[in-house]
């Protein structure tokens, strides 16, 4: 597969890790956090782990729009498609996550409500105008990648004149979600909590298809603020390992600056056009609540009103749903970087892919899922 | 034999017609289907006796049965169809013992207003998979549902064989140091069928894999009657497989990713929807557990032989106390191949 | 956390859509979000949408650099 099998060279990868552990300065730790869920994937997946000296910790961030969904905002399209005569599109993500009580779209649909695992919001429209009669609601999840595609599909249905299809959007921002995790470390820093493992970050591995959209420019703060290198990295496991010895090269050199390791795709404006649709359909919410990180300001995106016909939280009523996290679910300090998934009480034990407690787990690049998936020999081997 | 224009006034209108409720009531309706549609696709003379069971001869050995249900959705895919499929399925089964499968049974529950080309198309591609692979449908039953209870149609098939003296392969035969091979690219059917479902539909060339291999594995049992296991991956795939056999023997597993054969549109399409082909279904294929010495005559006999061409040696069998499948990633990193909790799901994230 | 795949795009199908090709296997896609496509380039696809384009060039220049890491170990091991 041209541009992804290169990028994947087993080869090339060994050559990569030597470097690596050349350049590690000996007694130096390196904590970087890659961000974005679909890092976190690739590095389990592959094993990248095995790969890199001990010193360098990868710790896996909230970049996960499924992880940081509220389970109470789940909760609302549960109820929503049992209520109403609607049919509910979904991403196949969505489908096993718990949400209150432990309820999930897919018992829903056993349970005979019509809920509909699509690939794209535009199989929704499809289905929308092949049943006149019937209302179809798509739950939109998703960072700055996957927001796009829904404004594309908003401005179809009002160019088309498509009244029974409206769009249920959770869609979330990468920089205040960044900004709350590096505020947050940095606190813990500053208040010495003393452990190793706690407040400490020297780097981040910045999303890969997030900044094709919003491009290199907006991810300044991290070195300008909190004076951190981030490199942004393509998704093959190659660009994984290049941003990391590029990350290694600027802690060692006290440099915090902003690098592009997928230049074949990230651009320092990103994509212009698909940030003017953005802009065109949505705005921002005063405040959303993200599972894990608390309320965020400024952090989420609502649909403009002039776009009302197609929100489905204005067709419809959807009462806004408080949710508790099981009591013994630790995915808010793992979201935050500040646990590891076996440091979690639960993990394994109570919660595992067949039972999960928490949105981690669910997630197919959920680090507790990622690290269940694919590498909890590790711990076995100890 | 004639016995159509005896017994019946008109011939199943089968270009245009329907299945009626009539068809399962046990009466005049459904003994003309029967006749008309699967007496004359399976035609043999134990069918042709026209009893509800079928008399077989003793047949002097151990004896082995397979059952298995078909609810594939679309019914007609890429490569086959869930007609086929339930042969194949079912003489693999049988075969995955050691066994030499002979007989089969069908029972088809179809749902009201199924069109009866369709049907027939289906009994026809049943029958000539049972003709290739040298195995009969003996008996069978139908019974018809009302519309909406039902997807067209479910196929149950159970099957019969005799497994040669002198052979012992079992899922919990899996030793320290064996040897696990896989006779040909993952992938291919669960991929063929996915591609065609709705909201999901994606043009490849993909086709299914669906094969009977009782023939492959009779081959191989003759030129080396030590191997331990045979397992067809069939739902859940190679992954499951794996596990269950790491599981049944009480062994470990290291794999190498590098050595697992996938063809490239199975690959992209996998990449497309977020999809890892070791968990996605074969229905051609077979993965082998040998000792060590047997390794590469099982694989020079898999690749002699047209269903077994691009058959590799993918692995080895640990001493492993928690059963772990491990696996050498194409990076040189490692990873569990896991066993899967439920189907996977094509994903965005 | 976006699942999203280089793919080529092999035909234009009106001015919002494309068929892209990945190793044979084609979709329908949609292309609003770029500007001035043409058959023969490769593009980032996810969820059904083109996101942006690929360079050819820069990608040529990425593999260089990790080349010229990997071969430095090389010559120094």
């Amino acid at each position: 597969m041209k541009y992804i099998d290169e990028f994947r060279d087993g080869q090339v990868a060994q050559g990569l890790a030597t470097r690596i552990r050349q350049e590690v300065e000996p007694g130096r730790d390196y904590a970087l956090m890659e961000f974005c869920g679909g890092h976190t994937h690739a590095i389990c997946r592959y094993g990248i782990e095995d790969l890199l000296p001990d010193q360098v910790r990868l710790i896996h961030g909230p970049g996960c729009p499924v992880c940081v969904l509220p389970s109470g905002r789940l909760q609302s399209a549960i109820d929503l498609v049992e209520r109403e005569q609607i049919i509910l599109c979904s991403y196949g993500d969505l489908l096993r996550v718990p949400g209150a009580h432990g309820d999930t779209l897919l018992r829903a649909k056993a349970r005979g409500a019509n809920v509909q695992m699509v690939y794209s919001i535009s199989d929704a429209l499809d289905i929308a105008r092949a049943q006149p009669d019937r209302h179809v609601v798509f739950f939109a999840i998703g960072f700055e990648t996957t927001t796009p595609p829904t404004a594309v599909a908003i401005l179809q249905a009002r160019r088309e004149g498509l009244h029974n299809f409206s769009v249920y959007c959770n869609h979330v921002l990468t920089p205040p979600a960044l900004r709350a995790i590096l505020t947050d470390q940095r606190s813990l820093a500053e208040a010495g909590s003393g452990k190793q493992d706690h407040g400490t970050l020297h780097g981040c591995i910045g999303p890969a298809h997030v900044s094709t959209i919003i491009g290199s420019e907006p991810y300044q703060f991290v070195a300008a603020e909190h004076r951190h290198p981030l490199v942004i990295a393509g998704f093959e496991p190659l660009d994984v390992l290049q941003a990391i010895l590029l990350l290694i090269r600027q802690i060692n050199a006290g440099e915090a600056k902003v690098e592009n390791e997928y230049t074949r795709a990230v651009t320092p404006e990103g994509n212009r056009k698909a940030q003017r649709l953005m802009a065109e359909v949505f705005l921002l919410r005063p405040g959303f609540e993200w599972r894990g990180l608390g309320e965020l300001p400024d952090s989420a995106l609502a649909i403009r009103p002039e776009f009302a016909e197609w929100d489905a939280e204005r067709r419809f009523v959807i009462p806004a749903i408080q949710a508790a996290d099981h009591k013994a679910c630790a995915c808010a300090e793992v979201l935050r970087g500040i646990k590891r998934p076996q440091d979690c009480k639960v993990f394994g034990i109570a919660c595992t892919p067949d039972h999960p407690l928490g949105s981690c787990m669910v997630s197919a690049e959920g680090a507790c899922a990622a690290h269940y998936h694919y590498g909890r020999f590790r711990q076995a081997a100890v | 034999m004639n016995l159509t224009r005896q017994r019946f006034a008109h011939p199943l209108d089968v270009k245009n017609g329907c299945i009626e409720l009539s068809h399962g009531g046990g009466g005049r309706a459904m003994a003309q289907l029967i006749e008309e549609l699967f007496l004359a696709a399976f035609d043999n003379d134990w069918l042709r006796a026209q009893d509800d069971c079928a008399r077989l001869p003793a047949c002097g050995g151990r004896l082995v049965m397979a059952t298995d249900s078909h609810v594939v959705s679309p019914l007609f895919f890429p490569g086959g169809d869930i007609g086929c499929l339930s042969v194949h399925g079912t003489i693999n089964d049988v075969a995955m013992s050691g066994a030499q499968p002979l007989y089969l049974a069908a029972t088809f529950i179809l749902e009201e207003g199924f069109p009866l080309a369709d049907l027939k198309k289906i009994v026809d591609s049943m029958a000539q998979a049972a003709r290739r692979a040298g195995v009969s449908i003996v008996t069978g039953d139908t019974k018809v549902v009302e519309r909406g209870k039902g997807d067209g149609v479910f196929i149950t098939t159970t099957g019969v064989g005799v497994i040669p003296p002198g052979v012992e392969i079992s899922a919990s035969r899996a030793k320290p140091g064996d040897v696990i091979l896989i006779s040909g690219a993952l992938g291919d059917h669960g991929m063929a069928v996915l591609s065609q479902r709705e909201n999901l539909s994606f043009d490849s060339p993909i086709v299914s894999d669906t094969a009977a291999l009782h023939e492959l594995v009779a081959v191989m049992i003759q030129a080396t009657p030590g191997i331990h296991c045979l397992r067809d991956p069939t739902r859940g795939g190679l992954g499951s497989a794996l596990n269950e056999i790491a599981q049944q023997s009480g062994v470990g597993m290291r794999l190498r990713e590098a050595a697992i054969p996938v063809h490239e549109p199975v690959r992209a399409l996998c990449e497309f929807l977020g999809l890892d082909p070791l968990y996605v279904a074969n229905e051609g294929k077979l993965l082998a557990i040998c000792p060590a010495e047997l390794a590469e005559t099982v694989r020079a006999t898999l690749r002699g032989h047209p269903l077994g061409q691009e058959a590799a040696i993918i692995g080895e069998v640990v001493e492993d106390p928690h059963g772990f499948v491990e696996m050498e990633t194409t990076f040189g990193g490692r990873r569990l191949v896991d066993w899967l909790s439920g189907e996977q799901l094509p994903r965005i994230c | 956390m976006c699942l999203a795949i280089p793919a080529q795009v092999v035909e234009m199908v009106d001015d919002e859509h494309a068929v892209v090709d990945m190793s044979g296997v084609r979709k329908l896609i949609s292309i609003a979000l770029l500007d001035e496509l043409a058959v023969g380039d490769y593009v980032i696809v996810h969820v059904g949408y083109a996101l942006s384009r690929l360079d050819p060039e820069e990608a040529a220049e990425t593999l260089r650099l990790f080349s010229e890491y990997s071969a430095l170990t090389v010559q120094t091991a």
